[in-house]
């Protein structure tokens, strides 16, 4: 647990002190310098420089950056989703239940990758965005956590349904609904922190889940658009010139690895650690 | 449970309906148009020329009736031509069918296999240092992006050693319809790679899976039982506890199913294998509406119903089980 923790840690500090970094290097990230392309590793650039010349470390650092954004804003974005949902069906019961939990399933069936890549090209101009914010930098990075979310909330919906579920007619809920506590009151203060920890876990899990997504969407030429770098955007441009310089499709994926792999070690760990608890 | 199954079905159907209706939609909000593309394609075209061609193509009617239009002529098994392939759809999705099925299926079956054999021997001394290790592994196939594991392997194995092919289905000119044992062992040699990248992207879950069932399997009062009777283990563990672990893994093995027929996209990609996740890719990129559609909802259907197969298996297999 301890392990997986400062892999995290030290890949999030790096990467979101990567500017500092690169400024006391000297490094601007988006120089193109095409006199220097493929460079070996040397003093200034230690991982050596891309097809463009440019520092492959402090692009490294910068991808590292975006993916981790998009990674923990889109798991927080789809736990907060899936709570509303699993909150509204476990408490309500009913219809309301029945409805939101076929359309989880719903969710849970289709094949989702094929129906994000469709999702993803979608043309924003024709939806009557206008042009100019369509095509931005944020709306790259907004329409993956959108498409994260859309994939992700079915886990949280389902965990905290269960909860509520098993929760609603305990007998501290019903003292307080007869105390005239309103509904929204006792979801927040009754409920919900019933499921904090597995939720916790799950959205910690959910956030290699995400960074996979993400690099997957950036590989095949549908996510972060360059010159913004993410892990799967350098994947993508390296696979062009793999044969040549091998290193520059290793070095993103290993650390897309590190990080998903470190996600889901701790997730498991913290997981294991609260089964044992309540054993 | 045929209640619960006719229920089921039907809900299939009607979420069949509105995602046909969906992406029909969200299709046509993709960049470009054919329309766009034949008058790239042709400069001579007027505008008098586009007004017609959009009439000829029903461009020119709201989205519903399109749909509509659309929708009636694939009940009545017309599921209309591919842009991109010039043949009809069916003519363009059978063959990447195949490919798909026999790619994914293989696969399936190695993953699995292996699996069953890691989950095992991981759940037959819980914690120690072999459990650990297949558990690091487990971790480790599940958190490995696909597409790097295939760029990886065709770095060593295809570009670095020279062993196998990189890419595609089969040598160009070896490959005819009429196969000889040597144009067998090139399909085989191209299919290697595919293969082994998709067996270590499920070879996690699916040795998570086991060893978990497997674990809660061993732990049951019967398994004491045969054993203070005097079962040999290999009897305890085959014949008592897998038996019931192989329960809850016919599950994941059914949800499998649909994959088969919606292929691997990023594999099939990587490897520019023709198969279905291939197609679909391809035919969402370059405006193949009729192809994307009916691979689309293939995919869909096929997974929908594996869910359903697997719901019903398990009732089949666990008489406890009831159906509400």
């Amino acid at each position: 647990m301890k392990l997986p923790l400062a892999v995290l840690l030290v890949i999030a500090l790096l990467a979101f002190a990567g500017p500092l970094i690169a400024a006391s290097f000297g490094i601007d990230p988006n120089l193109v310098d095409l006199l220097n392309r493929y460079g070996a590793p040397s003093l200034p650039h230690l991982l050596g420089t891309d097809e463009l010349g440019r520092d492959v470390l402090v692009r490294l650092l910068d991808g590292g950056r975006i993916s981790l954004t998009i990674g923990i804003a889109a798991a927080v974005a789809a736990a907060a989703l899936g709570t509303l949902i699993g909150l509204v069906a476990g408490y309500r019961g009913g219809w309301t239940d029945r409805i939101l939990m076929r359309a989880t399933d719903g969710v849970i069936a289709l094949p989702l990758l094929p129906l994000l890549i469709v999702l993803a090209a979608l043309d924003l101009r024709k939806l009557g965005v206008p042009a100019g914010l369509a095509q931005s930098d944020d709306i790259s990075l907004l329409r993956i956590v959108v498409l994260a979310v859309l994939v992700g909330w079915t886990t949280a919906a389902r965990l905290v349904r269960g909860a509520a579920l098993a929760t609603r007619n305990r007998d501290f809920v019903r003292a307080a609904r007869s105390l005239g506590a309103a509904t929204p009151h006792i979801l927040w203060r009754h409920i919900l922190p019933n499921v904090l920890t597995p939720l916790i876990v799950a959205t910690t899990l959910s956030v290699g889940d995400v960074i996979l997504l993400e690099s997957v969407l950036s590989f095949l030429g549908l996510g972060i658009q360059p010159p913004l770098a993410s892990w799967g955007t350098m994947l993508s441009n390296a696979q062009e010139t793999l044969t040549t310089a091998p290193l520059l499709a290793v070095y993103p994926g290993l650390m897309i690895f590190l990080t998903v792999i470190a996600c889901n070690l701790l997730g498991d760990a913290v997981q294991q650690r609260l089964t044992q608890r309540r054993v | 449970m045929i209640r619960f199954a006719a229920i089921r079905l039907l809900e299939i159907a009607a979420l069949v309906v509105l995602l046909s209706f969906v992406v029909y939609a969200l299709i046509g909000l993709m960049p470009g148009d054919p329309i766009d593309l034949m008058r790239n394609a042709d400069p001579r075209l007027t505008a008098a020329d586009i007004v017609r061609l959009k009439a000829a193509y029903g461009i020119d009617q709201p989205l519903i009736s399109r749909y509509l239009a659309w929708a009636g002529q694939a009940l009545s098994g017309d599921l209309g031509y591919s842009r991109l392939f010039a043949v009809p759809v069916w003519a363009a999705l059978l063959p990447r069918l195949g490919n798909s099925l026999l790619l994914m299926g293989t696969s399936l079956v190695l993953a699995f296999a292996l699996a069953l054999g890691l989950g095992i021997v991981a759940a037959r001394r819980p914690n120690s240092r072999l459990d650990a290790a297949i558990n690091l592994f487990c971790f480790a196939a599940i958190s490995v992006p696909t597409f790097w594991l295939a760029l990886v392997l065709i770095l060593v194995f295809a570009a670095g050693l020279g062993w196998l092919p990189a890419s595609g289905i089969a040598t160009n000119g070896v490959a005819t319809s009429d196969m000889a044992a040597g144009e067998v062992a090139d399909r085989l040699r191209h299919l290697i790679l595919p293969v082994a990248t998709l067996t270590l992207a499920n070879l996690g879950g699916y040795t998570r899976y086991i060893r978990a069932a497997m674990r809660e399997a061993l732990a049951q009062d019967h398994i004491r039982t045969a054993r203070a009777k005097g079962a040999g283990e290999g009897r305890v563990i085959l014949h008592h506890a897998l038996r019931n672990a192989l329960l809850p893994v016919t599950t994941i093995l059914a949800l499998s199913f649909g994959g088969l027929v919606s292929g691997a996209l990023v594999t099939e990609t990587m490897f520019a294998y023709p198969g279905m996740g291939k197609l679909i890719f391809d035919a969402v990129m370059g405006n193949d509406y009729n192809l994307a559609l009916a691979a689309l909802l293939l995919a869909a259907v096929t997974t929908m119903l594996a869910n359903l197969a697997a719901d019903l298996a398990y009732g089949w297999l666990d008489p406890r089980v009831t159906y509400r």
